[in-house]
């Protein structure tokens, strides 16, 4: 049937929108190769190599600051534990020039793009809102605020093909933050407008502590694609070869000018939302500890070891490195932290306004003050 | 560079500018279209800004002139138009964009006071934004409910925006190219009330900086402080004073955020009086933040209280009442007359 109003061709059917119905894996839970690879083909030896070794790095980062983060000398770390295929698998999948759009449980992500861990916590430590620069790593600030940064990622991306560079935003998500109106509005920009974009929904099963269930009706999230006529994946989130491959084949069609992807990663958050947090409130242990069982990295491991791409050697040097990242994670952390209250001023305009700089001098002035 | 509006949406360069009436509307257009022309990193964009050239048609003919990767409509969603805008502006675009009525910019507010105002303080300056965005402004057209809200209060209380608004034709187009260039993000309040207010003038881009105040009237006995579309309301009330024996000074703040102590202060200081006007509800108002900088400034010359007059603390008007609410020369003239006068204060 024909409508009178113009849309976009002529084709109306959702063909090659929808996702599968059931997850696209590459290495199945015990390592073994197939799977349900569906359109998706495994990354090359040595990028499984290197996806294992950022994952146990990942995996050490995120085990120390969990523990900072208790012993009092982080604010808060939200840990990503279990998520580890997501975080290393979609930041490796980036070319240099790419962008990472990543959320405050994104640290690990963060990391393995190459921001070095004490900038990674500076957010969390709470001596500066964001401790790198977005634009030496090409990823912006991790966002608290859920879904705000899709946009974000939709607008540097639409900006690329503005300026034709060759340019894709990876757009970092929850399940959670699938329901707030920015992630709708994302998707839609980013669908109207062909923006070279890749939208990974890491599902978890939980925001904070309101199970997916309590989300949406949808039968699955990846399923929202069609709506806004972005093809969808719908993949196992804790097979990093899965993620790497579905994120890489989004770049490369966003890169082609073939616009956005949606991906649905299930994966699962093993720790509580934060340090912060008790999520025996909300679940079971019996739920936790399956996905224990399918853990990314013990996966990884047993299908390199099989593919005789790990040794006992290289998995012993390995530990070895995780652990001096460990510690030297530890090492920054634990010093002082330096700030300078003058520069509470100093970046909220280009240039302080006469105002500011009254209030500043202000400040310094009564920290001058002898205490009496 | 200075350019003469003509009665065309072509922008028209003439070699020698005369001055030539020009609407509000037009003058903002102007700026949009030599901007657009001076650096290639502006873009336009928002709801019906292309083929329509804006439901107040401040974009006329720019999409045509420039092109859909220059001047372009979006899907309908505030949030969406200031988050893209955000990531624009990350990748060195310089996004110029329309919120159709003040309050349907509200869907936009978390983007507006979380990110754009906030990113370049969260990265330590490292990220810039210098985002415009345009948003009609206030009352006194005859709307219907939602289309003449005065917001400026929720934008000012923001931190690391800049909220700027003109009073006059020529002063739209400066403070426009200003806001433009400016790296910070500017928040531009258009009194739509204004757009079809005609004022004869050579636009161009000599005058006060964005920041800056200014004096519209001088005046000896009293200081009337406006910003929008209240300044061609106080020029009135200040004409009509003149009967009263009073000599009114009119300043325009032109910038709500950053303010201009110095500006304000000296005149209040010179004066010894000051009323402030805004169309805004009073509570919680603009109007308190000047009148409590001037307390602590001025204390020592005034000659009577700070007074207010301002829109009711009441959701905004129906068409037909909204009369009833908007400041005017009368309640002006009223404000004025209970400032404490004694035989010889005046002139």
């Amino acid at each position: 049937m024909k409508t009178q109003y113009a849309r976009r061709g002529e084709a109306t059917a959702a063909d090659g929108l929808l996702p599968t119905a059931t997850p696209l894996q590459l290495i199945d839970a015990d390592g073994h190769p197939g799977g349900n690879p569906g359109s998706l083909s495994l990354p090359e030896p040595e990028v499984l190599v290197e996806l294992h070794r950022r994952m146990v790095l990942g995996r050490r980062f995120d085990s120390q600051s969990t523990a900072l983060a208790k012993q009092g000398r982080l604010a808060v770390y939200p840990s990503s534990r279990g998520q580890d295929a997501c975080q290393v698998g979609a930041a490796l999948a980036l070319r240099r020039q790419d962008w990472l759009f990543p959320t405050y449980r994104d640290s690990m992500a963060v990391l393995t793009r190459g921001v070095p861990a004490e900038e990674t916590l500076t957010l969390l430590r709470g001596d500066w809102h964001c401790g790198y620069d977005p634009y030496q790593y090409r990823v912006a600030p991790q966002c608290t605020p859920l879904a705000t940064n899709t946009l974000h990622a939709v607008g540097l991306a639409y900006a690329a093909r503005l300026k034709d560079q060759d340019q894709v935003a990876l757009a970092l998500l929850g399940d959670g933050a699938t329901s707030e109106g920015d992630t709708h509005e994302a998707l839609n920009f980013a669908g109207v407008w062909k923006a070279p974009v890749v939208f990974l929904v890491q599902n978890n099963g939980y925001a904070i502590s309101v199970p997916l269930a309590k989300q949406t009706a949808a039968p699955t999230l990846a399923a929202k694609g069609i709506g806004y006529g972005i093809p969808s994946l719908l993949i196992d989130g804790n097979d990093a070869a899965a993620v790497y491959a579905a994120v890489r084949a989004g770049v490369s069609r966003a890169a082609a000018g073939d616009g956005p992807t949606l991906i649905e990663a299930l994966t699962y958050r093993i720790e509580a939302h934060t340090n912060a947090d008790d999520a025996t409130r909300y679940r079971a242990s019996a739920e936790v500890s399956g996905w224990l069982s399918r853990d990314p990295i013990t996966r990884l491991e047993a299908y390199l070891r099989g593919a005789g791409l790990l040794d006992d050697s290289a998995a012993a040097r390995l530990t070895a490195e995780a652990e001096r990242l460990a510690e030297d994670v530890r090492e920054r952390m634990n010093a002082d932290v330096s700030v300078d209250p003058a520069e509470l001023f100093e970046h909220v305009y280009a240039r302080p306004t006469a105002a500011l700089s009254r209030q500043r001098d202000e400040l310094l002035s009564e920290l001058e003050e002898p205490a009496s | 560079m200075s350019r003469v509006v003509s009665s065309s949406t072509e922008s028209a360069v003439s070699p020698a500018p005369a001055a030539a009436p020009v609407t509000m509307a037009a003058a903002l257009n102007q700026a949009l279209a030599d901007s657009l022309a001076a650096d290639e990193r502006v873009v336009v964009f928002g709801e019906d800004v292309g083929a329509l050239g804006g439901v107040f048609r401040v974009t006329d003919g720019l999409a045509a002139r420039f092109g859909e990767r220059r001047v372009f409509d979006t899907p309908l969603a505030e949030a969406g138009i200031v988050g893209t805008a955000i990531g624009m502006a990350m990748n060195g675009l310089v996004p110029v964009v329309e919120m159709q009525f003040d309050a349907f910019a509200y869907p936009a507010f978390e983007q507006v006071t979380s990110h754009l105002a906030k990113l370049h303080n969260r990265t330590r300056g490292r990220l810039a934004l210098p985002v415009v965005i345009r948003v009609p402004f206030g009352g006194g057209i005859g709307g219907v409910e939602h289309h003449s809200d005065s917001s400026e209060a929720y934008y000012t209380h923001t931190p690391g925006l800049r909220v700027v608004t003109p009073g006059t034709p020529a002063d739209a187009y400066l403070l426009l190219r200003q806001a433009i260039g400016c790296p910070d993000p500017v928040l531009f309040l258009e009194p739509k009330r204004r757009y079809w207010s005609r004022e004869t003038a050579v636009l161009g881009m000599d005058g006060p900086s964005i920041d800056r105040a200014v004096v519209r009237r001088p005046g000896r006995d009293v200081t009337l402080i406006a910003y929008g579309g209240m300044v061609a309301t106080a020029l009135e009330a200040a004409s009509a004073a003149v009967e009263e024996g009073w000599d009114v000074e009119v300043i325009d703040l032109r910038s709500l955020s950053p303010f201009d102590d110095e500006t304000v202060a000296a005149s209040v200081c010179r004066t010894g009086r000051a009323v402030i006007v805004h169309e805004a509800a009073g509570f919680g108002g603009y109007g308190a933040e000047v009148a409590a900088r001037l307390t602590e400034r001025c204390f020592h010359y005034l000659e009577a209280p700070i007074l207010r007059v301002t829109g009711f603390d009441i959701p905004y008007p129906p068409p037909h009442l909204e009369r009833f609410h908007l400041p005017n020369t009368d309640r002006i003239l009223d404000a004025i007359a209970r400032l404490q006068w004694e035989d010889g204060d005046r002139g």
